[in-house]
């Protein structure tokens, strides 16, 4: 914990304990699955067990089986079924093929939806999904990215006549001309292929879904990070009026973007619901969660960089091919481009090329995952900057130092064109060397290697930067995506002068009742107790953009000290009334109301709050509320940033690789609660490591994901990590009112490229300059029996 | 997941368990339902009946028997971890327990279910093979013993028949002069084993007297190194000599290949903790 010994006045910047977590550790908690509605039916849905294949449905026999109230396939709906659904067009000539919640003629990946059974019991509609005949008529599985391309491969869809869904290519002279300098003036051009394996983004509460249906009216409680959104898109989908549907986040477990998405069982559960009559609940078991549940990354990355032989950064050259899998989801299309601006990161450069290729496989739909296009990126970049370190044998960190944006440089328009408002990559890298003991690390590795110790050391580097607080509504609308990024809050005052914040972000784990509480008593002067808030139901709160990217505080938190503005002016306009002062002599501080320069009278801010609400001596024309609301929409991302140090320490004789030090200082602006943003950091680089070291989705060459349970697909617990060493650096960011700068994935981007970029550095004196992840014993044991590069492997499944 | 249906019985003694598994042609007993369970919810077994032998009292705790302890079969893996009989006279067993699983399958499996399931990838059926163990079936005959070495089969499987149950295993004491360890290779802590070893060694001035190593999914079933044990008998109990005995690990066995580990790793892997198992059993790291 990195309290500082300021004194604090006010709930702000404290690390106050969580709000939300008593009720989550006593069991309180209402997940969807603990929600039940009078007359309640279960939904079960038969999936594919096949990667690709035409099918025929027949659902007949189900229906007579016990408890079994209706069963339906894409037949029973016809063109109602309506579609899933995509928001980011990323090229006009982008294709664009059409996938319905339950497939239609053909499955196209292993455990998409064909038919559900609804049932009166759980059990009942489970069992009956055994009577369901299917005719799999196979077609083969596009598995393999590379060969997906070719011109040979057979189609994910056929009526799009390709596997690509766009092919974007930048110009590339500039970055030919660097490459033409670094080769002529004796510097140095670096190729390598990296591999971003899939990964599956395993939030503790699987999704669920209840759909409740009165009248006219329709309430979707659902497992979701999008309320708001997910609202917009079941009225748009289904044809129920926006007005009469609400949507209900209740507690949600986790989401790391998996809960991003509008879901073919939320779509299916709305017609359920209104074909029935009768509430009907669906809750996703982990087998199913693991195969319908967007996964994440994907990527095969060919990086090409040129500098000089002093190390100075000339150009860089990305292409990418990433796996959409299946088909689109809400922002399939758009995480690579996302992570575009990023490749660059905090560095200064002449050229930079980007050209990307989007393929369809017959694997499930991939999407946004904890950093989205962000990680892949910096992993890329900061790994390539180690190997330049290691190719002109210099120390990796003073590589970087020539080519970083310095502090005084800010604001800095990158070479991808995105404006970095505020950094100081120094400060944080000095801390972080400090903490890390890097000199003193050097030294044992350096003893380690030359005694032959078995168990040798590497040490890596990541300075990395990211882009957080996803808004700009106009950036947004440049990029295709089809939202908005604006975020609203409303601030409701009580007579009693309690206050209800109602957010439109929505929390699912982040602790934001606890933050908001700080900041709406920091503003007003009210106890942190005496703050509650309202989200995740678009019945109290109707508008928001809701919560990914980095951007509750950013975005969401700017809104409420907006708002916060609004119900102080018109307090004080009260306040100055019932002093008899002008208003512009009024000070407000403390929650208290005071005449500038005068001792004297004085009106707390609960006094202004009866007296706005009794109303018996307000201004005259003014409302008798002091209620407020304010939709905040940045002028910029943000971009918080830090340096993460990794060593690991390797048993030579069996690969197996253990984290032997992690310091990291990260700069994520101002902050609110320091426990809250240590508690993200720590869960990020925990995520990070997994990437790095335990976690892929696997798929054999039929299409099964053969990593289906918790068994194979591995996740670490505190047990594999050490304990971190964490420290920040605090540079606002000066396009928002808070400078807050976002944290949420700042430790899941940060921790990949620092982990292998060790790995890499304790098997250097093995002549080996890549290992592929996760990098698991044998990869490593392998490299160390091989010498040789790892780069270049396959891109597909399979158990190497 | 969810189960298929089935019928439910819990019995209170190891006869009427017998007795109520030859009521259906497809029983199941059910332990501490940590491999059970998991096999029902994937639908991978659908048995018509289970029966319960988790409160059966006669099954359940652990007892002094002249040279020998008595586990019975249900007790948890937890009891068997912080028993100081267990401690005391058979250590390796207690340190193979600990590493099972995490806390919460510790408090529930048993280490009869773990032995009469025999998964490869265990980590309590080769403490058995090393200790000598023997176990005490009863079925519609009555009861019978079987040595450790005779009862697992092959890939889950042993030699208990339909409508038998496993009522307690017999460990022989491993007395003075014997030293043991148990080396186990798992990529996160809670994992099944990759590759793990058991080894016993018993020193008498300064070189091995005995030894006896199990391996972990190096086969089918659990076996012993043979080649090693042969090697190490009288050798001396150094550094030097234990690597090179241990160079035989992999013989006689046959591991698989999976997405944790080819073959020719495990062999390595085998080697390779056979050295540090036997290395430290012999006190020696
Ligand atoms: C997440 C997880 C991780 C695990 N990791 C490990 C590990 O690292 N190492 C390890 O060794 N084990 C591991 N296990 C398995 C654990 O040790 C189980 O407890 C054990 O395999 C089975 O014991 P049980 O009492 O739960 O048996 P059950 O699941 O109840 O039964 C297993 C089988 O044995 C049969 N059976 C049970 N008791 C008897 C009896 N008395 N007589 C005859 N047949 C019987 C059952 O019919 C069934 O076929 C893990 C389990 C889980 C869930």
């Amino acid at each position: 914990m990195t309290v500082t010994d300021k004194e604090y006045e006010t709930a702000f910047g404290q690390p106050l304990r969580r709000k939300e977590d008593a009720h989550l550790i006593t069991g309180q908690t209402r997940w969807v699955d603990n929600l039940s509605a009078p007359g309640m039916l279960y939904a079960a849905y038969l999936r594919s067990p096949m990667a690709h294949a035409k099918i025929r449905v027949n659902t007949e026999a189900a229906k007579s089986y016990p408890g079994v109230v209706a069963v339906y396939s894409a037949e029973d709906f016809g063109a109602a079924q309506a579609v899933i659904p995509d928001a980011w067009t990323v090229h006009p000539d982008m294709k664009k093929p059409v996938m319905t919640p339950l497939a239609t003629d053909e499955v196209r990946y292993a455990g998409e939806p064909i038919a559900v059974v609804v049932a009166e019991t759980r059990y009942q509609a489970t069992d009956a999904l055994e009577a369901i005949e299917v005719d799999y008529d196979p077609l083969p599985a596009v598995i393999d990215l590379e060969a997906a391309i070719g011109d040979d491969s057979p189609l994910v869809h056929s009526s799009i006549g390709t596997n690509t869904c766009f092919y974007i290519e930048s110009p590339g002279e500039a970055y030919a001309a660097a490459k033409a300098q670094a080769e002529a003036d004796g510097g140095v051009v670096i190729t390598r292929r990296f591999l971003q394996q899939r990964l599956l983004p395993t939030p503790m509460e699987p999704r669920a879904v209840l759909v409740v249906p009165t009248i006219d009216d329709l309430t979707v409680y659902a497992s979701t990070q999008i309320p708001h959104v997910l609202r917009l898109l079941l009225a748009m989908l289904t044809g129920h009026p926006e007005h009469k549907l609400r949507v209900v986040a209740p507690d949600v477990g986790g989401g790391f973007g998996g809960k991003i998405n509008c879901l073919a069982e939320e779509i299916i559960g709305v017609h359920l619901a209104k074909r029935l009559g009768r509430p009907v609940k669906w809750t996703e078991t982990r087998s199913e969660n693991f195969l319908q549940m967007h996964h994440g990354r994907a990527q095969i990355q060919d990086i090409e960089l040129a500098a000089t032989r002093e190390g100075k950064l000339l150009g860089l050259k990305v292409d990418l091919i990433a796996d959409l899998g299946a088909g689109l989801r809400l922002f399939t299309a758009g995480v690579p481009m996302f992570g575009a601006a990023m490749f660059n990161a905090i560095y200064k450069m002449d050229a930079y090329q980007f050209n990307c290729r989007t393929v369809f496989t017959t694997m499930t739909p991939t999407d946004a995952y904890r950093g989205a296009g962000r990680p892949e990126a910096t992993f890329a970049i900061e790994r390539m900057m180690d190997e330049l370190a290691a190719e002109l044998g210099m120390d990796p960190i003073e590589v970087r130092k020539k080519n970083w944006i310095e502090h005084h440089e800010f604001p800095y328009t990158t070479i991808s064109g995105s404006i970095y408002d505020s950094g100081n990559y120094e400060a944080a890298t000095e801390r972080a060397v400090e903490l890390f003991g890097y000199d003193e690390l050097k030294a044992e590795q350096k003893a380690r290697r030359e005694r032959g110790d078995r168990m040798q050391l590497g040490i890596g580097v990541s300075t990395f930067t990211e882009a957080c607080g996803l808004a700009p509504s106009r950036v947004m609308g440049q990029l295709g995506v089809g939202a908005g990024g604006w975020e609203r809050a409303e601030i409701r005052v009580t007579l009693t002068g309690k206050i209800q914040v109602v957010s439109g972000s929505t929390p699912h784990g982040q602790g934001h009742w606890t933050a908001w509480s700080q900041l709406v008593s920091d503003k007003l002067g009210v106890p942190f107790e005496d703050v509650e808030l309202l989200a995740g139901d678009t019945a109290t709160g109707p508008q928001g953009m809701d919560t990914y990217g980095s951007r509750s505080l950013v975005v969401g938190g700017s809104a409420i000290v907006k708002a916060c503005d609004k119900v102080i002016e018109k307090a004080k306009r009260i306040a100055a009334h019932t002093l008899e002062a002008n208003p512009d002599d009024l000070e407000f501080a403390a929650g208290v109301f005071t005449v500038k320069g005068s001792p004297g009278p004085q009106m707390a801010f609960v006094e202004v709050a009866a007296a706005a609400q009794l109303a018996h001596n307000i201004p005259d024309g003014m409302e008798p509320s002091l209620n407020s609301a304010y939709t905040f929409d940045p002028i910029n991302l943000s971009y918080p940033h830090g340096t993460h140090l990794c060593c690991v320490e390797i048993d030579t004789e069996t690969g197996f690789t253990s984290i032997y030090r992690y310091a990291c200082v990260d700069d994520v602006g101002t902050v609110v609660n320091p426990m809250i943003v240590e508690g993200q950091i720590h869960g990020g680089l925990v995520q990070g490591i997994a990437q790095a070291l335990f976690e892929e989705a696997v798929y054999d060459e039929a299409g099964n994901l053969i990593t289906g349970t918790l068994v194979d697909y591995l996740l670490p617990s505190a047990a594999d990590v050490p304990s971190f060493l964490t420290d920040r650096t605090e540079t606002p960011s000066t396009d928002n009112p808070i400078g807050a700068k976002g944290v949420g994935e700042a430790g899941c981007i940060a921790s990949t490229p620092a982990v292998v970029n060790a790995i890499v550095d304790a098997l250097r004196p093995y002549g080996v300059n890549d290992v592929r992840m996760p990098c698991t014993p044998e990869r490593v044991w392998r490299a160390i029996q091989g010498g040789q590069s790892q780069s270049g492997s396959v891109a597909k499944g399979g158990a190497q | 997941m969810i189960p298929a249906g089935f019928d439910y019985v819990r019995v209170n003694s190891a006869a009427d368990a017998v007795a109520a598994l030859q009521t259906s042609e497809d029983a199941k007993i059910l332990g501490g339902g940590q491999s059970l369970i998991p096999i029902l919810r994937l639908r991978l077994a659908t048995p018509e009946l289970i029966v319960d032998v988790s409160g059966v009292a006669e099954m359940n705790g652990i007892r002094e028997d002249g040279d020998a302890i008595v586990i019975g079969a249900g007790t948890t893996h937890h009891d068997v971890t912080t028993s100081d009989l267990v401690r005391t006279h058979a250590p390796l067993l207690a340190q193979a327990t600990a590493t099972v699983a995490d806390p919460q399958v510790r408090h529930r499996g048993t280490f009869g279910g773990a032995i009469a399931h025999a998964d490869p990838a265990g980590d309590l059926p080769g403490v058995a093979l090393v200790h000598n163990a023997t176990m005490t079936i009863a079925g519609p005959a009555g009861t019978r013993e079987v040595a450790a070495a005779d009862f697992f089969l092959d890939y889950l499987t042993t030699t208990l028949a339909e409508d038998e149950v496993l009522v307690s295993i017999r460990l022989p004491k491993l007395g003075a002069g014997w030293g043991t360890h148990y080396e186990k290779f798992t990529r996160v802590a809670q994992s099944w084993s990759i590759v793990a070893v058991a080894a016993a060694v018993r020193r008498e001035n300064g070189s091995i007297a005995e030894a006896r190593v199990a391996l972990t999914n190096m086969a089918p079933t659990h076996l012993r190194a043979a080649a090693v044990e042969s090697a190490l008998t009288g050798a001396a109990a150094s550094a030097e000599a234990i690597k090179a005995a241990s160079q035989a690990a992999a013989e006689g066995t046959s591991p698989t290949s999976d997405l944790n580990a080819q073959a020719d790793y495990r062999a390595e892997l085998a080697r390779v903790l056979t050295g540090r198992a036997v290395a430290k059993a012999a006190g020696l790291s």
